[in-house]
């Protein structure tokens, strides 16, 4: 990659606000003598308001309360420096599960996932751009075919990004439309694929299959297709996006996850319980409205970042 | 909706049933699983906190002690909080004595302001309201085009210029009162809520057009944060109500409850699914059953209500006794409750029905089946299924593009129900009434 995380750009992002909730950790313990229930009551409350949910919390607590047990830490400070590292080996436990293969892969084709509004057409144009700076040559393909102007809106973005665009008819089949995407890119020897799909609720059993069918088009066009799937997830979730990401990657396989809209007061803490759960790494975040906003997700940055 | 949340709660409440008397220790792990439940049903940590309190209070006092059923009882107290939580009645939109009334949406990006912006409009012109729609959102690309196609879809007016937002609305509500529209709604661009300069907008549009409602437009899939960004939007621009999105999928919707505590503002309706018809009015008691398990049959009745028309069930009852239901009926009755919204959302609203079908998924596509099979019959064949033979089934599934099988399983299953039909007039009313006993 030939670009880097900037962890000064999150870190701007997450302190746009002064009411930052993981923000408050350190202040939470500096302010306590000795490690006791009271202590540790906090850092849940603090856990638990960043959408980290339930179970990772109890998780990390009791990691944490075993820690300073079998470690015998009196000092308060301390105690942070466990928890980073107890979140981090949750994420990171994930971000190994699944594979790069993509690299490799000519041409890369990605699908876009997600349930309605997380910010899949934005997140889109900032891969095809990010890909496109790399010296790619990228293709978006509109496979929303459902939502009004959603064609108008990726075309939009792909002019903005300057790549390739397969368009297609309201309420065309979408699977037609990406099968077209890769026959066309195969032809045009394009290097990424992009497709969007339109926002669905994961509880919605036909709308359900009929994400299945796209990808298995796909694969029909070119075996292997898609090497990705990412779901856009939108960092404001609460716990459902634990169901989201179970019930999308029970569908279509997801390989990596996109964290939206990172760049509020909200945390992103869903990620935290979904690596804990599912074991789905999370491979980009995104942090504002322009093109150039999105970055590669690296654990470790991303838990200094939390913490600041 | 809440499926989950009301399961936990079930399930909690269930173990103190079992119990003959209520103690503090008992309540206490029930408490700790309520908590639980709220908290992964993403209700805010504070709210969540000051629920418990009050609950407890309420429950380790002499009414539960001394009540003969102390599970009921607990039950009814978590009821009466979640209830107040979430407002005691519901509360309507309001409208101006002169001129049009302005209603104006905000809400972070992907909220669904759009969208519900259109299902504002459809649901006011169905009550004899003139909408007109503002598209003031010239942040997302293709926004204004996405307004301006569900306005033609609705057959209704949408204004846009190139103007910047405030100027946009200004001249929208003048051209409105100039055609004599009585309901503008405005769809403003998503924001972050701690964007200074963007929410500064949205205070000088309120300046400008003096809405009678500003309506905050909330995923109910929000976590923790909706707290802040309730708060937000509150503190920079004032809101009057809140219409709560996607609450058609399995999201606890936890959010409900926090928006509604921290804001003290009321949930004014819902957004069920894609159709521009999916949109309810929110009653907190009815919520607050759904919570509970306990079914929302207010809401059945009157969907049944807004899609049957009085004249034609008279009509189809007196066919219905006289036993001359034929596939016409049939046909109309279906479009009927394809009115009524999808089949899923039907049956959520069923007391009972709504957690036993977790994981099943109704399959709205069958019944597109079933419409084309009719439409592909004769006018003969569908007041007279019996004529229906081997070469006309053949034909028919050749029309309909389906199979035979489809056929005939419809065939079978519309003789078998006009069986049911007549059994059920030949049976006396107090044998129906003990079949229908516990």
């Amino acid at each position: 990659m030939s670009f880097k995380f900037s962890i000064e750009k999150l870190k701007q992002c997450l302190s746009k606000t002064k009411k930052s909730l993981f923000g408050k950790i350190t202040e939470v313990v500096g302010l306590s003598k000795k490690i006791d229930q009271e202590l540790l009551d906090k850092l849940e409350e603090v856990l638990l308001k960043g959408d980290v949910g339930v179970k990772a919390t109890e998780k990390i607590i009791q990691d944490l309360k075993n820690g300073v047990k079998e470690e015998k830490i009196v000092e308060p400070q301390k105690i942070i420096d466990i928890m980073k590292e107890e979140i981090l080996t949750i994420l990171q436990n994930s971000q190994t599960s699944t594979k790069m293969l993509s690299q490799e892969s000519n041409p890369l084709i990605i699908m876009i996932v997600g349930v309605n509004g997380t910010g899949k057409t934005t997140s889109i144009a900032k891969l095809a751009k990010l890909y496109s700076d790399q010296g790619k040559k990228v293709m978006v393909a509109a496979c929303d075919t459902f939502r009004a102007a959603a064609l108008e809106q990726l075309s939009i973005w792909a002019q903005r990004a300057g790549v390739d665009i397969v368009k297609s008819q309201p309420n065309q089949d979408p699977a037609s439309v990406a099968f077209d995407a890769v026959k066309s890119a195969l032809a045009k020897k394009i290097d990424v694929v992009i497709v969007d799909t339109a926002g669905r609720l994961h509880t919605k059993y036909n709308l359900m299959e009929e994400l299945k069918k796209i990808k298995r088009v796909m694969g029909k066009s070119l075996e292997g297709a898609p090497q990705e799937v990412f779901l856009v997830l939108d960092a404001t979730t609460g716990q459902n996006g634990i169901s989201q990401a179970k019930m999308f990657d029970e569908a279509v396989g997801l390989t990596g996850i996109i964290l939206a809209k990172l760049d509020g007061t909200a945390k992103g803490g869903i990620v935290i319980a979904i690596a804990n759960e599912l074991k789905i790494p999370v491979r980009y975040v995104g942090l504002g409205e322009k093109i150039d906003d999105l970055e590669e997700f690296d654990p470790k940055d991303f838990v200094e970042a939390l913490f600041l | 909706m809440f499926a989950e949340l009301s399961d936990r709660l079930e399930s909690i409440l269930k173990k103190l049933r079992g119990q003959g008397k209520l103690t503090e220790n008992n309540i206490k792990e029930a408490l700790k699983e309520i908590r639980r439940a709220l908290l992964e049903a993403d209700v805010n940590y504070k709210v969540v906190k000051d629920f418990i309190s009050k609950v407890e209070e309420k429950s380790i006092g002499q009414e539960v002690l001394r009540s003969i059923t102390p599970g009921q009882q607990v039950v009814k107290i978590v009821y009466d909080e979640l209830t107040l939580i979430l407002g005691k009645d519901s509360s309507v939109m309001k409208f101006s004595s002169s001129g049009p009334t302005v209603w104006m949406l905000a809400g972070l990006q992907g909220s669904g302001k759009t969208t519900a912006c259109g299902k504002l409009a459809s649901f006011y012109r169905k009550k004899g309201k003139s909408p007109f729609l503002i598209a003031a959102d010239v942040q997302r690309p293709a926004a204004v085009e996405q307004l301006k196609i569900l306005g033609k879809s609705l057959n209704l007016p949408v204004y846009s210029s190139k103007e910047n937002p405030v100027k946009i609305c200004q001249s929208g509500v003048a051209k409105a009162r100039e055609e004599g529209l009585d309901l503008v709604i405005i769809d403003t661009a998503g924001r972050l809520h701690i964007d200074e300069k963007l929410m500064e907008e949205l205070a000088l549009i309120k300046k400008e057009v003096t809405p009678q409602e500003v309506v905050l437009v909330a995923d109910s899939m929000t976590g923790q944060d909706a707290v802040n960004i309730a708060l937000s939007f509150e503190e920079r621009l004032g809101i009057d109500g809140i219409f709560l999105t996607k609450l058609d999928g399995d999201a606890r919707g936890g959010a409900a409850l926090s928006l509604r505590a921290v804001t003290g503002k009321p949930i004014k309706f819902v957004g069920t699914g894609e159709k521009l018809d999916d949109i309810e009015v929110f009653y907190p008691e009815r919520m607050v059953s759904r919570i509970l398990g306990m079914g929302d049959v207010v809401t059945l009745v009157e969907k049944a209500q807004e899609a049957i028309s009085q004249e034609e069930a008279e009509k189809l009852e007196k066919r219905l006794r006289e036993e001359q239901f034929s596939f016409k009926d049939f046909y109309s009755q279906l479009q009927q409750l394809k009115k009524m919204g999808s089949l899923d959302s039907i049956l959520s609203m069923i007391p009972g029905i709504g957690g036993s079908l977790k994981g099943f998924s109704v399959d709205d596509k069958a019944l597109v089946r079933v419409e084309a099979i009719i439409n592909s019959m004769t006018e003969e064949e569908r007041l007279k299924p019996q004529i229906i033979d081997g070469s006309r089934k053949k034909r028919i599934a050749l029309g309909s593009g389906t199979d035979l099988q489809e056929v005939n399983r419809l065939l079978k299953q519309f003789f078998m129900m006009k069986k049911m039909i007549k059994d059920f007039n030949k049976m006396d009313l107090r044998k129906l009434k003990t079949m229908f006993k516990p």
